[in-house]
């Protein structure tokens, strides 16, 4: 523990992906891996090598869903596409004016929801529409673990819908800008990230109470649970800040910091099984560290330009994906 | 690092000409690409370019700062925009004929991932030579713009009279004298006059002079914006001036639109030079004092109702 040997490294068991431009989403399909790009193509990847790309959307890609089947994106030219590992891409919906699609989610059931403005829609499974105009342009969008409710991210708080009621959303208010959303995996906290480089979280209930987890240095855009719920990692520090959820949550409790280096934290990615987190780093860097006990693996060294824009496990937790801003991607097969 | 993509903010009343400039700046053949942000989507398509449109979700930060609004879409837009690097060289704000500048220019200031990606270069603001004087009657927007600007295009020249014209930049010029001022026929003005203007660049702050040539005041007190230059003959106390700034802006920030200054400190041979919009400042030290140049302490004050004798004695106590 206390030695000051470099750590381990992961490197030769990266394959490298040239995706040659901004990698928005890494997501893995039942087939392979899809990496959606600034550009609006998606590539399709499976056992080492790039199968295709195709054009999803006309000018850029600007988030990006899915599941095992299906990546789901939102572009700039205001259309909602899926693109699966085989055929063409194909158009959910499409903005009349060709806005902007801001933020996009998929619950684990199928439905679906995105934002273009203010204009916040919800499709369930089987293709029904819902609309809820938002007091401003939501950020972020998660749908509860279980259920139909979808949690809307805005200006001075956060909306939770029943997209399938005539009830008003119960509003959960804080003062500020608020643009990432998570909820946790037991459905009892929502998490946001904020413009004041901090995250708000609430206990939800009957009476909801505040959870304020501040002091980042930015803004912190990722987001990721432990598979056990039990802990939030998050982006915007020098390392991987990881807050405690165990019991009534954070608050008055001091977080974990992992990976701390000389480079700004910008994508985290929890294993799906362990309590393993992957970290990525503004000048390139990927770090693998272990919850239990700090211990560290290289994955990437530090590459000016390359800073981690993206991250995915698969389902199994054996492969990890990767995307940086300047197009650089691979994929890290943990050994056996 | 590479290099901070330049913002023009493009302002201007309605029917000012602001589309006309607009269309002139993408269409012309100047070899760069822009990416454009507009308030009224589905205008007539213009090729090449990524035109995005923008709601003006205007917030108030949470940091005690009253007057310290942001533009929420445009950090959200120009995050979106900066994953395409490459695809554009320059990025053009346009805004509603009734939005205050300040919540665009704040946003570059106080947001720090808009502030790393690009910087903004100048404010331009479009009017028009023959309705400008009713519009600083009856709009208070159209005269913020006017003092909030950098580079004000006097547009529609053609459909006034010499006296007429003569008037109406004798009323832009009781509110700001200090932009470049531009007088066009139907927008047509030098395009390399509105861009790569640097103007909120603390290196390029050179002097703080007037723009027009005619000395002396115009005394145009029935104005309640309008600008107010005060000179320290000499050095100032950096103990007594920092404190004085900072508290002046704190408490009259809503009413001071610009600030600019350049400062000769005690003891200190290179100058130091400030801008400010409303409570946000941004000021360091620059280049060395010269040989045979006049080490004196100049500030400018663009704003509404301020008070000139208060501001000079303050500013005149910093004496060092």
């Amino acid at each position: 523990m206390t030695t000051m040997t470099p750590p381990v490294s992961l490197r030769e068991h990266v394959t490298p992906i040239t995706a040659e431009t901004h990698v928005i989403a890494v997501h893995w399909l039942k087939q392979g891996l899809v990496l959606a790009l600034a550009d609006g193509r998606v590539l399709r990847w499976r056992d080492g090598a790039v199968v295709d790309g195709v054009e999803a959307h006309a000018g850029g890609i600007l988030c990006a869903t899915g599941d095992g089947e299906r990546l789901i994106s939102g572009g700039d030219d205001g259309r909602v596409v899926a693109t699966r590992f085989e055929g063409e891409p194909e158009e959910i919906a499409k903005d009349q004016k060709r806005r902007w699609i801001d933020a996009i989610t998929l619950s684990p059931s199928g439905n679906l929801a995105w934002n273009t403005g203010k204009t916040v829609q919800a499709r369930d499974e089987k293709g029904r529409i819902r609309t809820l105009e938002a007091a401003s342009t939501p950020q972020g969008l998660v749908f509860a673990p279980k259920g139909y409710r979808l949690a809307v991210a805005q200006m001075n708080g956060v909306s939770l819908w029943y997209p399938n009621t005539e009830a008003k959303p119960e509003f959960l208010e804080w003062k500020g800008s608020h643009l990432d959303v998570a909820w946790s995996p037991d459905g009892r906290f929502v998490v946001t990230s904020m413009q004041e480089n901090a995250l708000h979280g609430w206990k939800l209930g009957d009476k909801p109470s505040h959870m304020r987890m501040t002091g980042y240095p930015a803004k912190p855009r990722s987001l990721s649970w432990s598979h056990d719920g039990l802990w939030l990692a998050s982006s915007g520090a020098d390392g991987a800040i990881v807050w405690p959820f165990q019991g009534d949550g954070p608050q008055g409790k001091a977080p974990r910091e992992c990976g701390v280096r000389h480079a700004r934290v910008t994508r985290v990615a929890f294993h799906p099984g362990a309590l393993v987190l992957a970290i990525g780093y503004d000048d390139g860097c990927i770090l693998m560290v272990r919850l239990t006990d700090g211990s560290e693996l290289l994955v990437r060294p530090a590459l000016r330009g390359s800073g981690i824009s993206a991250f995915a496990w698969d389902k199994a937790g054996k492969r990890l994906a990767f995307g940086a801003e300047d197009g650089a991607a691979g994929v890290l097969v943990l050994p056996s | 690092m590479s290099e901070k993509i330049p913002v023009t903010v493009l302002t201007g009343y309605l029917g000012a000409g602001k589309t006309t400039l607009l269309n002139r700046i993408l269409t012309e053949d100047h070899g760069k690409k822009f990416a454009v942000i507009v308030n009224e989507f589905g205008e007539a398509g213009i090729d090449g370019d990524l035109i995005v449109g923008a709601d003006e979700e205007i917030f108030e930060m949470n940091n005690g700062c009253i007057c310290c609004t942001v533009r929420g879409d445009l950090i959200r837009i120009l995050d979106g925009l900066m994953k395409r690097k490459g695809k554009f060289d320059a990025i053009i704000v346009e805004t509603t004929g009734l939005a205050d500048p300040a919540p665009v220019a704040q946003t570059f200031f106080v947001d720090q991932d808009v502030g790393d990606a690009t910087r903004l270069d100048a404010v331009v603001t479009v009017t028009d030579a023959k309705w400008l004087k009713d519009r600083l009657k009856d709009a208070p927007e159209a005269k913020n713009q006017i003092a909030f600007a950098d580079v004000i295009v006097l547009n529609k020249i053609d459909l006034v009279t010499a006296e007429e014209l003569a008037e109406v930049e004798a009323a832009i010029r009781a509110i700001n004298p200090y932009a470049k001022l531009h007088k066009a026929e139907r927008a047509n003005v030098d395009i390399a006059a509105l861009l790569d203007r640097n103007a909120f660049d603390l290196d390029r702050i050179l002097d703080i002079e007037p723009d027009f040539l005619e000395a002396g005041h115009h005394h145009h007190h029935a104005e309640d914006v309008r600008s107010i230059s005060l000179t320290v003959p000499g050095d100032v106390d950096p103990e007594k001036f920092m404190p004085w700034i900072n508290d002046l802006t704190q408490i009259q920030g809503p009413n001071i639109l610009r600030s600019k200054g350049i400062l000769a400190f005690k003891n200190e041979p290179r100058r130091f030079v400030f801008q400010g919009v409303h409570m946000i400042l941004d000021g360091d030290l620059q280049r060395d004092w010269k040989d045979g140049e006049t080490r004196e302490s100049r500030l400018v004050f663009i704003g509404r109702d301020l008070n000139e004798n208060e501001l000079r004695k303050g500013f005149e106590a910093c004496a060092a």
